[in-house]
């Protein structure tokens, strides 16, 4: 465009070339600006490859060392250099499964007082406050479960479940032995209140989209709030909500801090839930800096790789659906 | 009145008390849910509230980390936390924000910044410990000990991808308009966006970068190995570096009461700051909104 207006133009020859000059400079400067964020939107792309690669690379010498039986061993023996990840990978299921049985009807619920009960005034402080529990830094988390909710834990909840299951059959095996206080369970109910703000969010989220016309149709039909909440607008955000949490269970994955302080970082698996575990952000966090010998320290970067191939593969799916929701709706 | 008559007896029939029923239990489980949840977090926050005032005095600001059994404060570890967030900010905000506008400017449909979009998105989740063994494996190791500049590389890589996401979801916003009218006037794409669409979308990216260091101000896990501790005041980046959260998680599984109750102390500032962060962050974008 530029060019032509130059042609035109019809100024003397110090006025068009220093003109010229301007826009030589303004051109240059705007390839060089889109070549910058370029190549910083590239640098996000290698900064995921660098953390892939740095992983396998360190976790190199412990996968040709113990091969795929890592996955299915027990063991856990730095004296002998025998490593094995069953332990830590059960405890972080089990775990993130506590979290995620109790975060997502008590999220679902919240989300649907905020959206279909709750007065217009209390919406947005609630909201916030739910929000601001997802800010609060899990450390704090931790620091809160190892004093005040692990006590709490050992003396009234677990001696309670203890001798309420203790004549039933299945029951008395996963709530059996001396409550500690520390173990699985705990670790997995502080990871739910962790997780809790999250499917909240993503589902009041998701909730707010569905268009009003379908919430007021089930209305006119003579349908109870509930009955539009849960034939309505759940089928509708299916998606999203499915979505909102696969985000969440991605967050109980890796979540470090908060379970470290009260997992009892036990390598072996219990079929006790109040026996202390480990997982595999609590076994990192826990040993790595004591770790002797480049066969310890590469078994749990190894630990580290399969962590983030599973939150990978969580968070890859959450998003899959986060985004065929958003096309949809923006048909 | 026959139509009245049914009606009354259509409600009365147990079909429509138990719906009536069913809707009210699933109000009340509703409402219980709400409590539950905001009960953790004034729970919580009261715990924080009661064991961590008590410790606070002057001297946590004045004096260094104790050795076991004495008195002292949390200057050093406060230190760290401001020098190694200040350098992830340095870092991180401008390849984040550079992101950002790509994605949202150059390339808002194209095949890169779909990918982008989606690895950000992954990044913004990972497990921050994953982070922590990352800066260990191409910093920490090749360099042979733990170090300061280790633990601010590894929260810059914790800032860029939200700074990524909020930069490109604030350009976003900002009408297409401006842009075109920029355009007419003859304004290279550069100029237009960094004289145009930062200055309109301002608010919504400096809100990221607050967002980004409330985040950052309470991760750990990514310092345990990177930074690691120092019992001592040091603003050396080349050496281990104390920082807030790891004296924390040191000091609260350590047997001395003098130690536990620090850690409450620095719990209660970590979470003050993070929650003022993000109250700030909101009432930003909220003032730009009305």
């Amino acid at each position: 465009m530029s060019e032509v207006a130059l042609k035109g133009a019809s100024a003397p020859a110090a006025a068009s070339a220093s003109r010229a000059a301007v826009l030589r400079r303004l051109r240059l400067t705007d390839t060089i600006f889109h070549g910058l964020t370029r190549g910083a939107s590239l640098a996000v792309l290698a900064l995921l490859s660098g953390v892939i690669i740095a992983l396998i690379v360190g976790a190199a010498p412990a996968l040709s060392t113990f091969g795929f039986g890592f996955l299915f061993d027990e063991s856990w023996n730095p004296v002998t250099e025998r490593f094995g990840a069953l332990a830590p990978i059960f405890g972080t299921l089990v775990t993130s499964f506590i979290a995620m049985l109790i975060a997502v009807p008590v999220g679902l619920m919240v989300a649907f007082f905020l959206t279909e009960l709750c007065p217009k005034v209390l919406r947005r402080p609630i909201g916030i406050a739910i929000e601001l529990l997802a800010g609060i830094p899990s450390i704090i988390y931790g620091i809160w479960g190892l004093f005040v909710f692990a006590p709490f834990m050992q003396e009234h909840v677990q001696p309670l479940f203890i001798n309420t299951f203790a004549n039933v059959p299945v029951l008395s095996t996963i709530f059996a032995g001396p409550p500690y206080g520390i173990g699985m369970f705990t670790a997995g109910l502080i990871l739910a209140i962790m997780v809790l703000p999250f499917v909240t969010s993503i589902s009041r989220d998701v909730f707010d989209a569905v268009p009003p016309v379908l919430k007021e149709a089930a209305y006119g039909v003579g349908c109870t709030t509930w009955e539009v909440f849960r034939y309505v607008v759940l089928p509708f955000t299916r998606v999203g909500v499915i979505g909102g949490f696969m985000l969440g269970l991605g967050r109980a994955l890796g979540e470090t801090m908060a379970v470290t302080f009260v997992i009892g970082n036990a390598h072996h698996i219990s079929a006790s839930l109040f026996a202390p575990g480990t997982t595999i952000s609590a076994s990192i966090a826990n040993e790595f800096t004591e770790a002797v010998g480049d066969l310890y320290t590469s078994s749990l970067v190894a630990l580290g790789l399969i962590l983030f191939f599973i939150t990978f593969c969580v968070l890859a799916m959450a998003r899959y659906m986060l985004m065929r929701l958003q096309r949809q709706g923006g048909k | 009145m026959a139509t009245i008559a049914s009606k009354t007896a259509a409600m009365d029939s147990p079909l429509y008390a138990g719906r009536r029923r069913r809707n009210a239990i699933a109000k009340g489980l509703a409402f219980a849910a709400t409590i539950f949840g905001l009960g953790w977090l004034i729970l919580i926050l009261g715990v924080l509230l009661y064991k961590g005032v008590g410790g606070l005095s002057l001297a946590v600001f004045t004096e260094n980390t104790p050795p076991p059994g004495a008195a002292g404060g949390l200057l050093n570890a406060i230190m760290g936390s401001i020098v190694m967030t200040v350098l992830a900010v340095i870092i991180g905000t401008p390849i984040g924000v550079l992101a950002g506008t790509y994605l949202a400017e150059y390339g808002r449909h194209d095949k890169l910044s779909s990918v982008v979009r989606f690895i950000n998105d992954i990044l913004l989740s990972a497990p921050s410990i994953v982070i922590g063994l990352f800066v260990y494996e191409i910093l920490v190791a090749p360099m042979g000990h733990f170090s300061g500049w280790a633990g601010a590389v590894a929260l810059a890589v914790i800032v860029i991808p939200v700074v990524v996401r909020t930069t490109e979801d604030m350009l976003t916003l900002v009408p297409d308009t401006l842009r075109e009218a920029a355009a007419s006037i003859g304004l290279p794409r550069a100029h237009m966006i960094v004289r145009i669409a930062y200055r309109a979308a301002q608010a919504g990216i400096v809100t990221g970068i607050l967002l980004a260091i409330a985040r950052i101000s309470g991760e750990t896990a990514p310092l345990l190995f990177t930074a690691l501790n120092n019992q001592f005041f040091s603003m050396n980046m080349n050496a281990p570096m104390p920082s807030l959260p790891v004296v924390i998680f040191q000091f609260a599984l350590s047997p001395y009461a003098e130690w536990q109750k620090l850690a409450w102390t620095g719990a209660l500032l970590i979470t003050v700051t993070v929650l003022g962060l993000s109250i700030l962050a909101r009432s930003l974008t909220s003032a730009r909104k009305s």
